[in-house]
């Protein structure tokens, strides 16, 4: 039988849950890393024990962490666990993100918009986001602020910036948005590993087609009335996107306002917010069998970040969007004033797709049903960053 | 390190804030051997030479420089500013009195 694991990044420490594939009754593991911002956590595809965690502190700067034994023992990559290691430099620096600045790339280090609409330089300030590879364990994406995509090869030994991205000619026109300019967003195309998708707040959403050499601004038929102009090829807040494996070329979107969807790869989005009760929100996501089964999680609006009328709810759509139905058995029907943040939303693969969110307040619920019914697998965490869901067989 | 810089090697206590500790597993003061004349930068060096999972904790990878919510103290004065080759006192290259690493009081 299945089982489940699901990895929960909060503000103060990272949280393993276990269950069966049942999933009614859960064991909890953690914190680990206590204390620390653990803004995202994911286990390969390749190798489910191997599991990589971006650790960050305004003190103390960011740390890699590597588990490959399913989250019993964790360590920085390439770096010895012991109190004195043997001696001679380190080969690996796991926590070094730097730009890549160098004349080979021809890319030198360049400026963004800051807040006043002067230049400002990149600056890195901590992983949002680490992405395994499809193909293989030792391969993983970082998504970064200030934005930028780093790899490594090595298994998070040293990462390289596919500076492509950053230096993109629209890069002086990135600004910040209110929780900075970071690259939340990486979704690799099973079916093409040349072709990845990212997206940043506040410049949109990317795709590459070459592996990360050049990049496209997919932002056509976005429409944010908060920009000088609401259809700029950039400057949109895309809050994440979502992607079922067996159709790469549809991508559903949680913009600041606005759910979208694109059927061309991101060439064209349209508007499928329908009948939702307010469209403003961060997490998306799709179930793992129905590719046009999505979810999101409705928040009042950009001044109010809680859900409507202190209600928690799920909304989904059966229709690839337009038509929602609020989903509400197991949720609190009062009271609730908490946030659903962009990464703290996955679903399982199990023949009952499981959909799990975690929030601002410290619960994760789950569903095993696909989202028909909820019960909360923890209540009392801290708030909730990030959520991914591992099923093992 | 030779037997002859051993002879110019002086112990220095280094008191680190909690979570580096953790980092670093270890209990209590770490003691460093460092070569005259020492300083900042010289103990700091010896620091991550024999803790690597501390690089980039305390200083940027980058640049060296003191990460800006940690602070540096010696003999009840804040050493933060000053040059990082400027000697330390006697008393912290004699081993008497630590390099305090600390992290600023914020956040909930």
């Amino acid at each position: 039988m299945s089982n489940v694991r699901v990895l929960v990044g909060t503000r103060k420490g990272a949280f393993i849950l276990n269950s069966d594939g049942k999933r009614k009754d859960w064991t909890v593991s953690g914190p680990f890393f206590a204390g620390w911002e653990i803004y995202h956590m994911k286990g390969s595809p390749v190798d489910p024990n191997r599991i990589y965690v971006s650790q960050t502190s305004g003190w103390f700067g960011q740390l890699i962490q590597r588990s490959d034994d399913g989250g019993k023992s964790w360590h920085q990559p390439g770096l010895p666990n012991e109190a004195i290691p043997a001696p001679g430099p380190p080969k690996a620096l796991p926590n070094r993100f730097v730009y890549d600045a160098s004349p080979e790339t021809g890319k030198p280090l360049t400026t963004h918009q800051w807040y006043d609409g002067t230049q400002h330089p990149w600056e890195f300030k901590r992983v949002w986001h680490v992405e395994p590879s499809l193909n293989d364990a030792d391969t993983v994406y970082a998504g970064v602020e200030d934005a930028a995509l780093f790899r490594s090869t090595d298994g998070g030994e040293n990462w390289q910036e596919l500076s492509g991205l950053r230096g993109h000619g629209t890069g002086p026109q990135w600004q910040p948005g209110a929780g900075g300019m970071g690259l939340h967003t990486i979704i690799l195309d099973p079916t093409d590993p040349k072709r990845i998708y990212i997206a940043i707040s506040a410049a949109g959403a990317f795709r590459t087609n070459d592996g990360g050499a050049t990049w496209k601004p997919i932002n056509k038929g976005l429409r944010s009335q908060y920009i000088p102009d609401p259809t700029a090829e950039i400057g949109h807040c895309v809050h994440h996107v979502a992607m079922h494996r067996s159709r790469p070329d549809v991508l559903f979107m949680q913009k600041h306002w606005d759910v979208m969807r694109t059927d061309d790869a991101g060439e064209n989005w349209r508007e499928v917010s329908g009948n939702l009760p307010t469209d403003f929100g961060f997490a998306i996501d799709v179930h793992a069998h129905e590719p046009e089964t999505i979810y999101v999680v409705p928040i009042k609006s950009d001044s109010e970040h809680f859900p409507l009328g202190g209600k928690l709810r799920v909304y989904r759509s059966r229709t690839g969007g337009n038509e929602w139905e609020p989903l509400a058995k197991g949720l609190p029907e009062k009271d609730c004033y908490v946030n659903v943040l962009r990464d703290a939303m996955a679903v399982d693969t199990l023949d009952d797709c499981g959909i799990y969110f975690g929030t601002t307040g410290g619960q994760v619920y789950a569903s095993a049903d696909a989202g028909d019914s909820w019960a909360p697998i923890v209540r009392d965490l801290p708030a909730v960053l990030s959520v991914e869901v591992q099923t093992l067989n | 390190m030779t037997d002859a810089a051993k002879t110019n090697a002086a112990t220095v206590r280094v008191a680190l804030p909690y979570h580096l500790r953790n980092l670093a597993h270890v209990e209590g003061d770490v003691l460093l051997e460092v070569n005259a004349p020492v300083t900042l930068r010289a103990v700091l060096d010896a620091l991550e030479s024999r803790h690597p999972m501390l690089r980039g904790t305390i200083r940027e990878y980058e640049t060296g420089q003191r990460r800006a919510f940690l602070r540096f103290f010696v003999c009840e004065e804040d050493w933060s500013l000053e040059s990082p080759d400027k000697p330390l006192p006697d008393a912290v290259a004699a081993g008497k009195e630590p390099l305090l690493i600390l992290g600023a009081i914020a956040g909930g």
